[in-house]
């Protein structure tokens, strides 16, 4: 039945009456395109969409969303998405944060939110800025960059969202790029379809207090790299440079001299050490190029599936419920 | 003094009948006082006894053994006359070594009876518990009753057929004690007969210790020649009924698994582990077979922002926590009432601010769950008046809270969630119903088009098609809900907010008084003071005085006949553990000069201490 209804949806219903108010140029609409555009080939009929947000220009991504929306309360979205998803495992619960709500404010909900595996989506706008509030560094703001709260610049040392997500035993991280529509679209179908919890960095381009931010990552041919499952990883003009381990540390070299794909290291989104994943993560300017796709997919059960299964179990044990029995449990006496 | 329980020497000892009689039992952690007195209460119960227990552990999780800090306590009061506090003072002090006889000491009263163990009071004992000589022997316990009973001989030397080891077998010595206490109070032993065998079926041979060091205590009261009396207490006038014995926090538990069944709708518990809240969590744990969902967060905002969640998904969603968890939920709580939803938060109070002392109560959150958030955010607030209270305070937070679409903070305390009494269990079917509603016709839904009569807002949750709608923190236009920046429109929500709450006044009982309705003294009180309280009053009419008293079971709003009530009577006094939260409200709602007791010593109200106020007050 709500096979059916989903398989008529196009991007147009996900669309809400509500005016779009980012600032024009700013990274978010291509982001809010490109999910309205993905979620109708998913096969969930949008009633189940739940997308749960907190405080920043990327939490009004709800009011956007034509399906039930929560705006939360600066860095707590995971909680309250945690109380979705377990009371409701058949819903598909998106949350929106950005790297000041997700990382700084709520790094604790997104640290055992991933843990547990909940199986949420969590699209973490990164623009490296406090926009709402006016153009403070954030936890992924460079060392060194001057704002209006660092006006002779940041001593605070940036965190890698992809790193932290994948130390936190993540099944499903991955990273795209606002500008990048074709590829944002395909992680964001990924995401959708993993079971789990599955992260997504999107690097998003804020065009008031840190235009540009990414310019170094999109304007050179080799700023970037795409991971592809089970390649090697080339990158570059002509795909001339890739990506070698060795000795456990990750190193670029140029491919010819004697230097072959064969060489490089195979990118595996299963490979059971989750530390590869952590290193192409973490590979940054200068000297490396920024890796996009997605790090590691695995399967592990998720937590609601572990919450239906003891209750499945326990009603199995104990039989059906009446609550007469239920309060004479224990050790009762008569008073005639 | 000491004789063989083998060769009694049988003699009769006169019974003496007395209505009402408190024990403490004291010991080590690992003394077993908390089984020795909840088997006394048991037994109590079971025999037809009114009755009503306190235990009190200690903070440390494992003090040294023999150590002041390493006292555990169980206190109970039974009796054949209405019993609603675990008692003032203790009549009998069992003192199962020096560190307990210490500790406790100073809660006596001239002529006390003390039980000790004095098999305990060696010099190292008596170091431990830093006494410089033996009590025993310096003359220091003149003002009491002191029994000097060899209770780790006696109960090993009624042991010695048995194949234990003698490490063993000294850790039966609580049922000789218990034995011992139970003659003296012509208890049966059958009840824990009944229990040790059932707890330690498989273990045959520490059954049979346990059960022989219990009647040879038993034994040893009758041929012991240390007590010239024994005593009766008789049945108390008790509604008929099947009873069992809950703590507030077990009530609390069940209240919210029956509110469950009553609304035919899953409950969800999150919560953070924290003193003296952490065994609801344990409890509903439990219930996984009637769809209960527990959540252990990550921190006390989590569950929040959980329970609320799970809210918004169409379940019974609740947290619960003590009061320094309730600051860090205030946040989250204040984006419950802007959502209006149905979330229910339980705060077991404990005493102080910041860490204070967690194992020790008092009621200062009042003021925290009224008002502990930014802007205009009214939500409701309920108190239990005793730990059976608990349960149907659990039904009320949510039968109010779903019909109402709003959140509901219950302020129970430690002293009502560790403290137990009997509970005539009440039927099913005789339970309030818990109405929920889902919206299922789209057509015109708004998600804060309000129900003309309660205010509410529809409960439509997520998965049902044609009710798509976002909600949040930013203030909502009046029934579309789109957040809306405009002036009237945020005064005009910020009113309805306060009136849908205030509006509930009509939808509960009016507040009733024990006592004259018009007289010189009005007491008002508000959770767990009510059991100490109504005793004083009672006993206060007794003696001639005109004194009525109102017991408070919703603190928000207040029962719409309480400014009414306040003016029939010369002076209003308000008992509280705390410096004086109710008071202030009531001051300032009602502009009646009311005066205030305020105990904030982390213990409960006394009687006597009450009487003695109220006689101050006349």
């Amino acid at each position: 039945m709500s096979e059916d209804r989903s398989a008529v949806l196009s991007r147009k219903d996900f669309v809400s009456d509500q005016e779009v108010r980012w600032c024009p140029g700013c990274g978010d609409y291509s982001i809010l395109a490109q999910t309205q555009k993905v979620l109708p080939s998913i096969g969930i009929p949008r009633e189940k969409y739940v997308f749960v947000s907190g405080i920043g220009c990327s939490s009004r991504f709800p009011y956007y969303m034509n399906t039930y929306g929560f705006h939360t309360i600066h860095g707590r979205a995971p909680t309250v998405a945690t109380g979705i998803k377990t009371a409701n495992p058949e819903l598909s619960v998106w949350i929106v944060t950005g790297d000041g709500d997700g990382l700084s404010i709520g790094g604790n909900h997104l640290l055992h939110t991933i843990r547990r595996n909940l199986g949420v989506k969590i699209l973490l706008f990164n623009n490296r800025i406090y926009g709402l509030t006016k153009g403070q560094y954030s936890p992924t703001s460079e060392l060194g960059m001057r704002t209006r709260s660092s006006p002779m610049g940041s001593v605070d040392y940036p965190v890698h969202p992809c790193c932290f997500a994948v130390a936190a035993e993540g099944t499903f991280v991955a990273r795209a790029i606002d500008s990048d529509t074709k590829h944002l679209a395909m992680v964001l179908e990924r995401a959708a379809r993993h079971e789990g919890t599955a992260f997504v960095e999107i690097y998003q381009n804020c065009v008031i207090f840190n235009d540009g931010a990414f310019d170094s990552v999109t304007e050179r041919d080799d700023g970037t790299v795409h991971l592809v499952d089970g390649e090697p990883i080339v990158f570059g003009t002509n795909r001339g440079k890739g990506i070698r381990r060795k000795d456990g540390a990750l190193e670029v070299v140029t491919l010819g001299n004697g230097v072959g794909e064969k060489d490089l290291l195979v990118h595996r989104e299963d490979e059971p050490d989750p530390g590869i994943a952590f290193q192409l993560a973490r590979m940054d300017a200068p000297g490396f190029p920024v890796a996009l796709g997605v790090f590691r997919s695995v399967r592990r059960p998720t937590y609601e599936e572990m919450v239906e299964e003891q209750i499945r179990r326990a009603r199995e044990e104990k039989g059906p419920v009446d609550l007469d029995a239920l309060l004479r449990e224990g050790e009762c006496w008569e008073i005639k | 003094m000491e004789r063989s329980t083998e060769q009694p020497k049988t003699r009769s000892v006169p019974i003496e009948e007395v209505e009402q009689v408190v024990i403490r039992f004291a010991g080590d952690s690992g003394d077993g006082m908390q089984l020795t007195g909840s088997q006394f209460t048991h037994t109590s119960a079971v025999i037809g006894n009114d009755i009503s227990t306190l235990p009190d552990y200690p903070a440390e999780i494992r003090a040294p053994a023999g150590s002041l800090p390493g006292v555990s306590s169980f206190q109970i009061h039974f009796g054949s006359t209405d019993v609603q506090t675990p008692g003032d003072q203790p009549d009998v002090l069992v003192a199962m070594n020096p560190a307990a006889l210490k500790v406790h000491l100073p809660d006596l009263s001239r002529n006390a009876r003390v039980l000790v163990n004095t098999d305990a009071f060696t010099p190292q004992n008596l170091k431990k518990a830093l006494y410089e000589s033996n009590p025993l022997e310096d003359g220091s316990l003149a003002d009491f009753q002191v029994v000097k009973i060899p209770i780790t001989t006696l109960n090993a030397r009624a042991l010695k057929e048995s194949a234990l080891p003698k490490k063993q077998l000294d850790r039966c010595k609580n049922f000789w004690a218990l034995g011992l206490l139970y003659w003296l109070y012509d208890r049966p032993l059958e009840p824990t007969l009944d229990w040790i065998r059932a707890h330690f079926a498989g273990r045959a041979e520490i059954a049979e210790a346990n059960a022989a060091a219990l009647k040879a205590g038993f034994v040893y009261g009758e041929v012991g020649e240390v007590f010239t009396t024994h005593y009766k207490v008789r049945k108390a006038s008790i509604e008929p009924g099947v009873y069992r014995k809950v703590s507030g926090n077990d009530a609390l538990v069940l209240g919210c698994v029956a509110a469950s069944l009553l609304a035919d709708t899953p409950l969800l518990y999150a919560s953070y582990p924290i003193t003296p809240a952490s065994d609801v969590l344990h409890g509903l744990a439990r219930y996984k077979h009637v769809g209960v969902r527990t959540v252990q967060s990550e921190d006390e905002i989590a569950a929040m922002g959980i329970a609320l969640g799970a809210a918004y998904a169409g379940n019974l969603g609740v947290t619960g926590t003590s009061g320094p968890g309730l600051a860090l939920k205030g946040e989250m709580l204040g984006l419950a009432v802007m959502t209006e939803l149905p979330v229910v938060v339980l705060d077991i109070q404990r005493a102080g601010p910041s860490t204070g002392l967690p194992t020790k109560t008092e009621q200062s959150d009042l003021l925290l769950g009224l008002f502990g958030r930014s802007g205009d955010s009214p939500v409701v607030v309920l108190a239990p008046a005793t730990p059976a209270d608990c349960f149907a305070i659990a039904i009320e937070a949510f039968r109010i809270a779903v019909k109402y679409m709003v959140p509901v903070v219950v302020l129970s305390d430690g002293y009502l969630g560790n403290g137990a009494e009997p509970w005539k269990l009440p039927r099913a079917a005789d339970l309030p119903k818990i109405d929920v509603r889902h919206p299922n016709d789209p057509k015109g839904f708004l998600p804060y088009l309000r129900d003309p009569t309660t205010l509410a807002r529809p409960w439509a949750i997520p998965g049902t098609p044609g009710f798509e709608h976002r909600i949040g923190g930013i203030e909502k236009a009046d029934k579309s809900g789109n957040v809306n920046y405009d002036p009237a429109n945020h005064q005009l929500m910020t009113e309805l907010r306060l009136r849908k709450v205030e509006g509930i006044a009509d939808d509960i009982p009016e507040a009733a008084v024990e006592g004259p309705l018009r007289g010189d003294l009005l007491l008002l009180t508000w959770g767990s003071t009510y059991g100490a309280v109504s005793q004083a009053a009672k006993k206060a009419r007794a003696m001639g005085r005109s004194v009525g008293h109102v017991h408070l079971r919703h603190l928000n709003p207040f029962p719409r006949n309480l400014g009414d009530l306040l003016r029939g009577y010369e002076k209003v006094l308000v008992p509280e553990n705390n410096t004086g939260q109710l008071r202030f409200l009531i001051r300032s709602r009602y502009l009646v000069d009311a005066s205030g007791m305020n105990k904030v010593s982390g213990q409960p109200f006394k009687i006597r201490e009450v009487l003695a106020k109220i006689e101050e007050f006349i």
